[in-house]
Formats: C-alpha cells, structure tokens, sequence
C-alpha cells in the first residue's frame, strides 16, 4: 500500500467510527455551522462533529499542525475530501476564517498573530466577517474612508462599513482602513484585526430582495484596534487586502478543493425538475428549447468542473492561485445565475410564490434562491471588476 | 483523469509546434490556395509528419506506430491548428486509422495499419449524404454479391477524399434511412470502376470531395449491419481530435487579435485601453480557458477507454465550435477594415472555423446528443 492508500484507509475507518449519523445528510441553510460565540448547536451532534473534526484539525486540513491545522498535503487533503463525500458528511464548519482570514494570515500573518488567530479558527470558538465594502466604497474598494488614528498602542476607528456578511453573528472583523490620508489611495490603507465585542461597534442588519438578511451595516465610532493586530506593514495594507481577496474568489469557486463541493443540499439538478415540471416526450423533454437551455447550462457547468479540476492538478503546491480566481468568480457566478433563471422556467409560477402552502418547500427556496443568485456577481468583486482584473492582469491590456 | 500534460507531451508539444511554425505557417496554405494545388497539402510536409511519426501516432507498435496514445494526437492536433496546417492527419491518422483498429480484421490491420503509419497510405471515411452531420441517416446501399459487396449511393463532404488511396465508405446493408441496424463500413478501393470521385473546393482551401458509388465493389469491415456503434466510436475520436485542431486556431487567434489590440492606436491611445473591447476579450478568455480542459478531458478519456468518452466528445465539439466561431469572428471585427481584407491572416481562421464547425456535428447536434446521453 503507498502511503496515500494507507492515508485513505485511516481516514475512512476513523470517519466511520467518529462522524455520527445526522452528520450525515443533506444539510439544510440554516444548519450550516459557522462557529463563533453567537452560534447555537440545535443539533447536539453538530457540535460533537465539530469537536471531533477541529481535535484532529480536519476543520482546516492543510494548515500547518503547530496553528492548530491538520497539516495535510494536498493530495491526503483531496483524500480526506473523496472520504467525506463517501459517506455524505457534512462540512463540519464554514466561513470566512477557513476561506479568506486564515490563508491571508499564512502569507502574511507574523507569527504571534498565527498563533493568537489561527487556532481559535480552527476550533471554531471564534467567527470572522469582512469590513472591506463601504456606501461609498464598493468596486472602487481602495476610496474606503474609515479612518484608523494611531494612538501609539492601538489605532481608533471611525467610519461605516456596509454589506458585511454575517456581522451580527462574527467574533471578529478583519477589515480595511485608511491611515494616511495624504497619500495616494492605494497607499494610505491598512490592514486590521478588530474584535467586534466593544462599544465603538454597532451592527444593524439589511434585508436582500430574497427576503432573508445575512448581511449588514456595521457602525464604527471610536472603536478600537490594538496595533498588534495590524496584518503587514502600516499603509500597506492593500496588497495584504488584495491577496485575501483572491483567497475569497478562489473559495467561492471551489478552487480550493478543486470543485468538490463541502455541502450536499437538496437542490435536484436541473433535468431532474424539468422532467417533474416539463414531462418527457418519447425519450426527451416535452419542451425543445428549454431543454436546449438546460443542455447548455449542463454543458457549460461540466466545462467549469473540469476546469477547477484542471486548476488544481496544475497547482501542485495546493496554494490559492493568483489572477486567474477571476475567471472563476466571473464564469462561475454567470453560470450559477443563468442555472436559476432556468429553474424560473421549468417551473414556471410555481417558482415565484413567496410564502404560503400552495408552494412546496422546493418552489419557495427556488423563488429565494434565484433572488439571492442575482448577488453572485456582485459579492466578492461584480463580473465587470473581474473582467477588468483579466483584461488588465492576465492579457495585459493597457489602462 | 489527466488534466495536465506529463512530460513527454509536453516534449511532443514543443517539437509539433516548431516544426508547424517553421515549415506549414500560413503562408504555405495561402501558397497552396493560390496555385490551385491538385492535391490540396504538400506532400513533402506529409513526409517529414511521417518521419516524426504523426501519421501512427495513435496506431499500437505492434503495428509499426508510436502507441502515443490520443492525448499526443491532440497536441500535434493543436499546434497544426494553430498554423492552419493542411495535411492528412484527420482523414488518415485519426478517421482511417481508427476504422481499421475498431472495424478491420487482423489481416486488414495488419495489412494496412503498417503502410498508414509508413505514410503509404492516405484513407478518407465517406460518411455524409447530406450537408448537415446525420451519421446514421445513411441510405447508400450495400448489397451482397459473390464474395464481397456491391455499393451503391453518393457521398458528401468526404475529406481527402480525392487524394485518398483507400476509403471507408458507410453504408447500409439492412433497415431503414435512420436505422442503427443496418449500417456497416466497407473498404473500397479508390480506383475501383463504378465510383467517381470530386474535388470540392472548401472556402478554408483544405480538401472535400463528393462520390458517386455505381455498383462499386467493397469489402466488408467488422459484422454486416452491426457497425453503428464502432461508428460513433471513431465518430468521436474524430470528433476530439478536431476539437483539439480547434483549440489551437483558437488560442492563436485570440492572441493574434490581443497583441493587435495593444498596438492599433486610434484617439490616441491603444485600442485594447477601450472597455468594451477589453471585457470581450476577458469573456473570450474564461470560454478559452473552459474549452481547454474539455479538450484535456476528451483526450484523457480516450486514453483511459473511459465510459464517458461520448459525453466528452459532444462537451468538447459542441464548445469548441461555439468557441472558435465566437473568436473568430471578435477577430475579425476586433481588427477593423484590415481584418475583411484577404491579405491579412486573421481572416484564414473564421473560414477554418465554419469547416470545423460543419465537420462531424455542430453544436446543436452536440446539444441534442449530450441531453439524450443524460436520458432527457
Ligand atoms: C450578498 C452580498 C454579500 C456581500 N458581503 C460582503 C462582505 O461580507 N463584506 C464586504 O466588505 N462586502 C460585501 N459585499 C459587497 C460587495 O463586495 C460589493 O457590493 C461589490 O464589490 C460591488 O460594490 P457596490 O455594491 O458598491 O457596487 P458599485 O461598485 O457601485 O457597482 C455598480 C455597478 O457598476 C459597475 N462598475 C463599477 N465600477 C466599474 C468599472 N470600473 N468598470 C465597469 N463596471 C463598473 C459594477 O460592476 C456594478 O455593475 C457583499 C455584497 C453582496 C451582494
């Protein structure tokens, strides 16, 4: 046996024996485990999972054993991932410390800062959000405003953040603020850790046109930030900032795990519902051209699968890659909508009642669901950014 | 399944691509386009493809190819696609080499296989009866007579089929027109008395020709009637292979039109600096950067007799019609007044585009075949 055929047998033999059994199912929205103070363990066993997971560091496979991480290779990892989906077990965590905070403070952390954050991400006791966006800060992210003022041991903050995801349920923000306001844009921001337990913070959420509100405003007044948790250099805070957001990309495209997907919900696939909805004709869906459509979506995701395969088999090292996350984020939404505006079809007003039961379960989360798809290509960089990162980064294309 | 190239690919990749580009760049198709060549390819070239082993690329050693393996024939595929080069390697190396492997008898194996990858013989497969792909759709008929065969019929979009020494010709020994049973593949010679052959000359200067079968002999391949499905079997290896040709006139008109965007000033700057001209380029990349692995796929699916290998093959031709033919035509349009003008080169490759696109299924056809493939 080579030592990867060994690596599967111990993984699959202690998941049997530690994974219990609801971990083993679909997992609805709202069971997904984000960790942090304010998250409660509905099911006893989520927490047990959890615990069992993050003992092992599996909650953070390739991170580096002494930050409390599973230290494994990419290719045990891709084990570990081929094991879980086996039995169908669930992500026993997720969120923005494994997907963007954690891999930026490996690239560019200092050492005490690893070790104060990165095992509290792995055990799940602490739960990260984003303060990049500002009211008037979006795209053109490098404009933020919020003001960080040195005050030899710390900085004071003051400022607004807007659209940040999961804010009222965070431990902590890593966020961006401008330190030097006499410089060129890109130059005067920092890169800072806040702890979102303090009155300088006040959180108020915003409700999405698919009715549900993850995401809020978050108020900054007087708030404060110890200098020690600064990620990089004083008024560098922008390539630090830059790089996370590769990482983000990358993790919302499924680079990381080279399109293995950590959950596995409900949603049917698209010829599965139409052929409820549509009903077959001989051997074909009734409807031509909408079977057309759902081919081409078909097609076009299988393409995106192979490719996020082909990614990672040429990333040997396992590392998020550099510009081409853009790609990703930019087909990878595109193709999510364009999936939901085809469900719209296949089941026609069925897929827009809103509340009621004259609306199975599956028709209200589909009505929800293509609501909240339409954010695709907007969270985490709209398309057009993305186009502008490709067309300036990757072809090189003049300014 | 491979993704990436290991390291004798990649070896095999660098040579295809110098040899293309020092010996068939574009200016030897315009060369042959321009004196109305006869045979329609160099058949020095041929040799020297030969002599680097390009026409056995895929035939086992045992009978005198490299054993290669499809994902080789796809890289040499590429970068032949990336200097429009004409030669016999789809009718030949990929169509005729594969119906002597699937449908011939060790004796027609042995015969012919040798002298393929010798460079002996040039084969074409006269498939199409009409001027959409409907490989099944075969009413070219085969009747029993003696110890061989009488074919009668016509044939279409037949390539290198006026230069080939050998053809394989479809056709149908029982049922009716759209029948899978019936249809069984036959070795003709092609100088046998009854068949006529004709040129037609292509808008991408390569080489079709249309047959008229009268009562021409043939020889059986494989069992009579049951020939449908080691026809989509080489359908589909010839299918892949052309859209790995495809990836290559792709990528290089893509970058041909990229580094014309960074040069071509208009209102003072470099019209690569226009954002409407630069996000079409970006979209145009991601659809590269996707038809890339698709092709990966398909190779590495027919290198690993994979139970996928149809599913891949409509996924890889479909895309990389839409692919090339969204390319070539931003080319074109992304150059301005000298892109419409036959001197320029970038106008070689919308034509290479549509013949592609035309051969062995377009996109639609590869829709419908991918749904009934997944059972919808
Ligand atoms: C569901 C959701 C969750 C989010 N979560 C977070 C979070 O947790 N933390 C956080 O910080 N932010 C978050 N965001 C914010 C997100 O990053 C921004 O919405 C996004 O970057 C766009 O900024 P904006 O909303 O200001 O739009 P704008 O930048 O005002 O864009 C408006 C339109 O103009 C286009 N545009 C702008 N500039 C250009 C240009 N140069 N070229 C071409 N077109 C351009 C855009 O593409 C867009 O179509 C979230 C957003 C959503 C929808």
């Amino acid at each position: 046996m080579t030592d990867l055929e060994s690596f599967r047998a111990e993984v699959r033999g202690w998941l049997e024996e530690n994974c219990p059994a609801s971990m083993r199912t679909p997992v609805p929205e709202d069971e997904i485990i984000g960790g942090g103070s304010k998250q409660v363990y509905e099911n006893p066993e989520a927490k047990i999972w959890l615990d069992r997971m993050a003992e092992k560091g599996w909650t953070a496979p390739t991170w580096p054993t002494e930050y409390g991480g599973g230290g494994l290779s990419r290719d045990e990892f891709l084990v570990l991932q081929d094991e879980m989906a086996r039995i169908s077990a669930r992500a026993p965590i997720q969120g923005m410390g494994f997907s963007m905070i954690g891999p930026t403070l490996l690239d560019y952390g200092t050492e005490a800062q690893k070790r104060e954050h990165l095992p509290r991400i792995v055990s799940g006791e602490i739960r990260w959000c984003q303060g990049y966006s500002e009211p008037g800060a979006g795209s053109d992210l490098a404009s933020l405003q919020t003001r960080a003022e040195d005050r030899g041991d710390h900085f004071i903050v003051n400022g607004q953040k807007v659209w940040t995801s999961g804010a009222n349920s965070a431990d902590w923000m890593f966020t961006l603020v401008r330190t030097e306001p006499q410089a060129p844009k890109h130059e005067g921001i920092s890169f800072v850790l806040i702890d979102m337990d303090q009155p300088g913070i006040t959180v108020k959420p915003i409700q999405l046109i698919s009715g549900s509100s993850p995401f809020c405003e978050t108020f900054l007044d007087n708030a404060i930030a110890k200098k020690e948790n600064l990620v990089g250099k004083l008024n560098h805070g922008w390539t630090v900032g830059k790089r996370l957001l590769q990482h983000e990309r990358s993790a919302i495209s499924g680079l990381t795990t080279g399109g293995r997907s950590g959950r596995f919900d409900h949603t049917r696939s698209l010829p599965e519902v139409a052929k409820e909805y549509i009903g077959m004709q001989g051997c074909k869906l009734a409807d031509a051209i909408l079977r057309d459509e759902i081919v081409k979506n078909r097609m076009n995701s299988a393409a995106y699968n192979l490719t996020q395969r082909r990614a990672m088999a040429e990333n040997e090292s396992g590392g998020t890659p550099g510009f081409v996350t853009s790609v990703f984020k930019y087909y990878g939404g595109e193709l999510g909508k364009d999936r939901m505006e085809i469900q719209l079809k296949i089941m026609g007003t069925q897929s827009l009642g809103w509340e009621g039961n004259m609306f199975t379960e599956e028709e209200k989360l589909a009505t929800r669901s293509w609501l909240r798809s339409k954010a695709s290509s907007i969270a985490g960089g709209t398309s057009e950014v993305q186009l502008n990162i490709i067309s300036k980064r990757v072809l090189g294309l003049p300014d | 399944m491979a993704l990436v190239l290991n390291e004798e690919q990649n070896m095999l990749r660098d040579a295809a691509k110098d040899f293309c580009s020092k010996n068939v760049a574009i200016t030897e198709l315009r060369k042959l386009r321009d004196n109305k060549d006869e045979t329609g390819f160099d058949r020095e070239i041929w040799k020297q493809m030969v002599e680097l082993g390009w026409s056995g690329i895929t035939i086992p050693e045992e009978y005198g190819g490299l054993g290669f393996g499809y994902t080789g024939l796809g890289v040499v595929m590429e970068e032949c696609g990336r200097t429009l080069a004409a030669s016999p390697l789809m009718s030949t190396a990929v169509l005729g080499s594969s119906c002597v492997l699937l449908a011939g008898t060790d004796a027609q194996k042995s015969e012919l296989l040798p002298k393929i990858a010798a460079g002996e013989l040039i084969m074409a497969l006269a498939l199409e009866e009409s001027p959409h792909h409907a490989p099944h759709r075969i009413n070219t008929s085969a009747a029993k007579s003696g110890d061989g065969y009488v074919l009668n019929g016509s044939k279409k979009f037949v390539l290198d089929g006026h230069v080939a020494d050998k053809l394989v010709v479809v056709a149908r020994t029982a049922g009716k027109e759209e029948d899978r049973e019936g249809i069984s593949l036959f070795l003709v010679d092609s100088g046998a008395d009854g068949l006529d052959i004709t040129r037609t000359i292509m808008a991408d200067s390569r080489n079709a020709a249309n047959l008229e079968l009268v009562n021409v002999a043939g020889t059986l391949m494989g069992e009579a009637g049951q020939s449908a499905d080691l026809l989509d079997r080489v359908l589909d290896i010839g299918r892949i292979a052309i859209s790995a040709e495809m990836l290559g006139g792709t990528q290089e008109a893509f970058e041909r039109t990229i580094e014309y965007l960074k040069t071509r000033e208009q209102f003072g700057v470099a019209i690569g600096s226009f954002q409407a001209l630069k996000h079409r380029a970006a979209d145009m990349f991601c659809e590269i950067e996707l038809s890339k692995s698709v092709v990966l796929g398909a190779l590495s699916a027919l290198d690993e007799d994979s139970e996928d290998i149809a599913k891949l093959a409509s996924l890889a031709k479909s895309r990389l019609t839409d692919t090339y033919n969204l390319v070539s035509s931003e080319a074109i349009q992304m150059h301005g007044g000298i892109g419409m003008t036959d001197e320029h080169e970038i106008g070689f490759f919308i034509k290479r585009a549509r013949l592609c696109e035309h051969t062995l299924g377009n996109a639609a056809y590869h829709r419908n075949r991918y749904g009934e493939l997944e059972g919808y």
